[in-house]
C-alpha cells in the first residue's frame, strides 16, 4: 500500500499551513515524513536545508532536536511531571543544562497563557490547558517547523478555539507551522489550505 | 541562511541520564518495589552468611585470645596392645620442670563414683557425669569461670565439697545454689559450693562433677591415677614444648601418650561451619537469580508498556542510544535499589544474630562492595534486552498507539 503519491510540496518560512483531508488521506503520513519520524520510500524531504535520504537516523534525531516541534492530538504529556518539567524536557535532547531548560520553559508557557500553571501536573490541568503546554514543550527549543497533528480533536470546541489563537501568535511572531486536521472550521482559520485525498494533494489554496 | 554542518545529536549528562532512569521508577513505586525485592532478598542473604560468618570467626578470635592458645593437654592413650595407657605418677612433676611450662595441673577420673540428685534415684540413670579428681590451681590454668558460688580452695578441698560443671548443673536439675545444697555422690552426700560457666578450652569439664584431690582419696578411694594433664606454657614456646611433653610424661613409652591443643579443635570447629556457609551462599545466588529475572521481566513489561512515551521521545529528538541509556540506567537504578535495601537487610540481620549469640558485629566491606557489584551486573545483563528492544522501537508506530 501507497500511503502518499507523487507530493511536491514547498513550504517558505513563516507560512501557517492546514493539512486538510478525510481520514485515510495520508495526513498522518504526510506529517510524519516531514517531521523526519518517517522516510519516504521514493523521492526526498528538505527540512531547514537538511535532506533527509542523507542523514543517519542519528542526524535526523538530532535535526528533530533542534529544528522540528510536535503537537500530538492527545498531547503525550508525561504523568505526575510538572507542566515547567514537561516542557523542559523539550530540550533535554538539544543538550542544554537542566537550569537552562527549565528558564526557557517557564518563558514558552508564559508565552502560551500557561504562566499560572508551572507546578501543575498534566491531571491538574484542563484538557486545552494540556494542549497549550505540549505547544510549549513544542516551541520551547524555538523550532524552524511545527507540525500539529489535530491539536484541536480532543478539545471542545471554545479549548480549540484558544489552542489555535495560540497556534496564530505563534506563526505572528514567525513560527512556521503546519497543522494537520479533518475540520475544515479549523483549516478555514488558516492563511494556506492544502488538500489531501488517497495519498495525493488535491488542493493548495492560499487565502487572500 | 541554512545550517551547513549536519546537526549533532545532544549529549545527556549523567544527571539527566539517572533522572531519567528515575522517571520510569517513580511513576510505579509498587511495582519498583515488587521487583527490587527480589534483588534485596538474594542480596540479604549473602551478606547475612558472609557477616555471620565473619562475626563468628571475630567471636572465635576474641575466645582465643582471653582463653589463650598456649593451653596443651596431656593424656593417656593406647598401649601397643590397645589397651588403655596410665601415666606414671610422676609425670605431673616431670613436665612441671620444663623450662618454658608456666603452670601445670592435672585431673583424675573416679570411674566408680556415679553423680545423682539424690539417693532415691536408680542406679543406672547417673547421667553420664564424670567425677574428678581437681588440684585448686586447675580453673586458674582452664581459665574457667565460677557461674555461682565459688571455687574449691586448700580448705573445702579436704572436705566432701563439689563445684559442678555447666551441663552438670543443667542435668541433675540446679539451677541456682542456696546453702546446704547436696549431691548424692560416690555413695555420699557432697555439698555443692560452686557452679561453673562453660569452659571451652576442656569442654570435658562442663559435664564433670569437681572434687578435692585429698577429698577423693579420703572419702572415695581415688588412686591418684591421672586422667588429663593442664598445662599453660610460655606462648612462644608451645610447638617446642608440645614435642617435649610426652617423652617427658611417660618416658618409657612416650607413644602411649596423647598431646593436643584445645584451641586448635576449637578453630577446626570453625573451619567446618564452612561448608554450611557455601550451602547458603548457593541459596542467596538462587535468590539472586530469580531477582534478576524479575527485573528482566519488570523492564520488558515496562517497555511494551511505554511506547508512547518512547515514541514522544524519540519525537523530541531521542537518538536510539538516548533510549537505551534512559532504560538501562532504570533497570541499574532498579536493581541497585533492591542491592542497597537488601545490603541494609543483611547487616541488620547480621547485627540481629550476632547481638544474640553475643558476638561482635562484623560486616565486611568486601561483601557490602560485593553486592553491589552484584546488583549492578544482574541489572544491566537484566536490563541490556529490554532497552534494546525500546531502542528499536520505531518512532511513528508509537505514537500511533494511543
Amino acid at each position: 500500500m501507497t500511503a502518499l503519491r507523487e507530493v511536491d510540496l514547498d513550504i517558505d518560512r513563516g507560512e501557517l499551513v492546514a493539512i486538510v483531508g478525510p481520514s485515510g488521506s495520508g495526513k498522518t503520513t504526510m506529517l510524519n515524513v516531514m517531521g523526519t519520524l518517517d522516510r519516504p520510500s521514493a523521492g526526498d524531504v528538505v527540512v531547514d536545508g537538511f535532506a533527509v535520504a542523507g542523514l543517519s537516523d542519528r542526524e535526523l534525531s538530532a535535526l528533530r532536536a533542534r529544528r522540528i516541534g510536535f503537537v500530538f492530538q492527545h498531547f503525550h504529556l508525561a504523568p505526575g511531571v510538572s507542566a515547567l518539567d514537561n516542557v523542559a524536557d523539550g530540550l533535554l535532547y538539544a543538550g542544554v543544562g537542566l537550569r537552562e531548560r527549565r528558564e526557557r520553559a517557564e518563558a514558552a508557557l508564559r508565552r502560551v497563557g500557561l504562566g499560572h500553571r508551572l507546578k501543575h501536573r498534566p491531571h491538574e490541568l484542563s484538557g486545552g490547558e494540556k494542549q497549550r503546554t505540549a505547544i510549549a514543550r513544542a516551541v520551547v527549543r524555538e523550532p524552524a517547523l511545527l507540525l500539529a497533528d489535530e491539536p484541536t480533536g480532543a478539545l471542545d470546541s471554545q479549548s480549540g478555539e484558544g489552542v489555535m489563537r495560540v497556534l496564530l501568535d505563534l506563526n505572528e511572531s514567525g513560527t512556521t507551522i503546519v497543522v494537520i486536521t479533518h475540520e475544515h472550521v479549523v483549516a478555514s482559520h488558516l492563511s494556506r489550505q492544502v488538500s489531501m485525498l488517497d495519498g495525493r494533494v488535491v488542493g493548495d489554496r492560499i487565502a487572500a | 541562511m541554512s545550517a551547513t554542518a549536519t546537526p549533532r545529536p545532544g549529549r545527556l549528562s549523567a544527571r539527566d541520564i539517572v533522572r531519567l532512569g528515575a522517571h520510569g521508577l517513580r511513576a510505579r513505586p509498587l511495582r519498583v518495589v515488587l521487583s527490587a525485592l527480589g534483588i534485596a532478598i538474594g542480596i540479604a542473604a549473602m551478606v547475612a552468611v558472609v557477616g555471620t560468618s565473619t562475626s563468628s570467626r571475630a567471636q572465635l578470635n576474641r575466645l582465643l585470645n582471653s582463653l589463650g592458645t598456649n593451653l596443651l593437654t596431656v593424656a593417656p592413650g593406647l598401649t601397643l596392645f590397645g589397651e588403655e595407657a596410665t601415666l606414671p605418677d610422676e609425670s605431673m612433676a616431670m613436665i612441671g620442670r620444663i623450662r618454658s611450662v608456666e603452670s601445670v595441673t592435672a585431673i583424675g577420673l573416679l570411674t566408680d563414683a556415679k553423680v545423682y540428685r539424690t539417693d532415691r534415684i536408680p542406679a543406672p540413670q547417673s547421667g553420664g557425669i564424670g567425677t574428678y579428681a581437681v588440684r585448686t590451681d586447675l580453673l586458674d590454668t582452664v581459665r574457667g569461670t565460677v557461674r555461682s558460688g565459688i571455687w574449691l580452695n586448700n580448705a573445702i578441698a579436704r572436705y566432701p565439697a563439689v563445684v559442678l560443671g555447666a551441663a552438670t548443673a543443667d542435668r541433675v536439675g540446679i539451677g541456682a545454689l542456696h546453702r546446704d545444697m547436696q549431691i548424692w555422690l560416690g555413695g555420699r552426700w557432697f555439698t555443692v559450693v560452686g557452679i561453673l560457666n562453660r569452659v571451652p578450652l576442656a569442654p570435658e569439664l562442663d559435664l564433670g562433677a569437681l572434687i578435692g584431690w585429698r577429698a577423693a582419696q579420703r572419702y572415695l578411694g581415688f588412686d591418684g591415677d591421672i586422667t588429663t594433664i593442664y598445662t599453660r606454657t610460655d606462648p612462644d614456646a608451645v610447638e617446642a614444648v608440645r614435642d617435649l611433653l610426652a617423652r617427658t610424661a611417660n618416658p618409657a613409652q612416650p607413644n602411649e601418650v596423647d598431646v593436643s591443643r584445645p584451641s586448635d579443635a576449637l578453630a577446626a570447629q570453625a573451619a567446618a561451619d564452612k561448608t554450611f556457609t557455601g550451602l547458603l551462599l548457593g541459596l542467596g545466588a538462587v535468590a539472586l537469580l530469580v531477582g534478576g529475572i524479575g527485573v528482566a521481566n519488570t523492564m520488558v513489561i515496562s517497555v511494551l508498556e511505554r511506547r508512547s512515551e518512547i515514541g514522544l521521545r524519540r519525537s523530541l529528538g531521542a537518538t536510539r542510544e538516548h533510549i537505551r541509556a534512559q532504560f538501562l540506567t532504570e533497570s541499574l537504578l532498579l536493581s541497585l535499589l533492591g542491592g542497597g535495601a537488601g545490603i541494609v537487610l543483611g547487616s541488620a540481620v547480621t547485627a540481629v544474630y550476632a547481638t544474640a549469640q553475643s558476638w561482635p558485629t562484623v560486616v565486611p566491606t568486601w561483601a557490602v562492595a560485593g553486592g553491589l557489584a552484584a546488583a549492578v551486573i544482574i541489572g544491566g545483563v537484566a536490563g541490556l534486552y529490554p532497552a534494546i528492544r525500546a531502542a528499536r522501537v520505531a518512532p511513528t508506530e508509537a505514537l500511533a498507539a494511543t
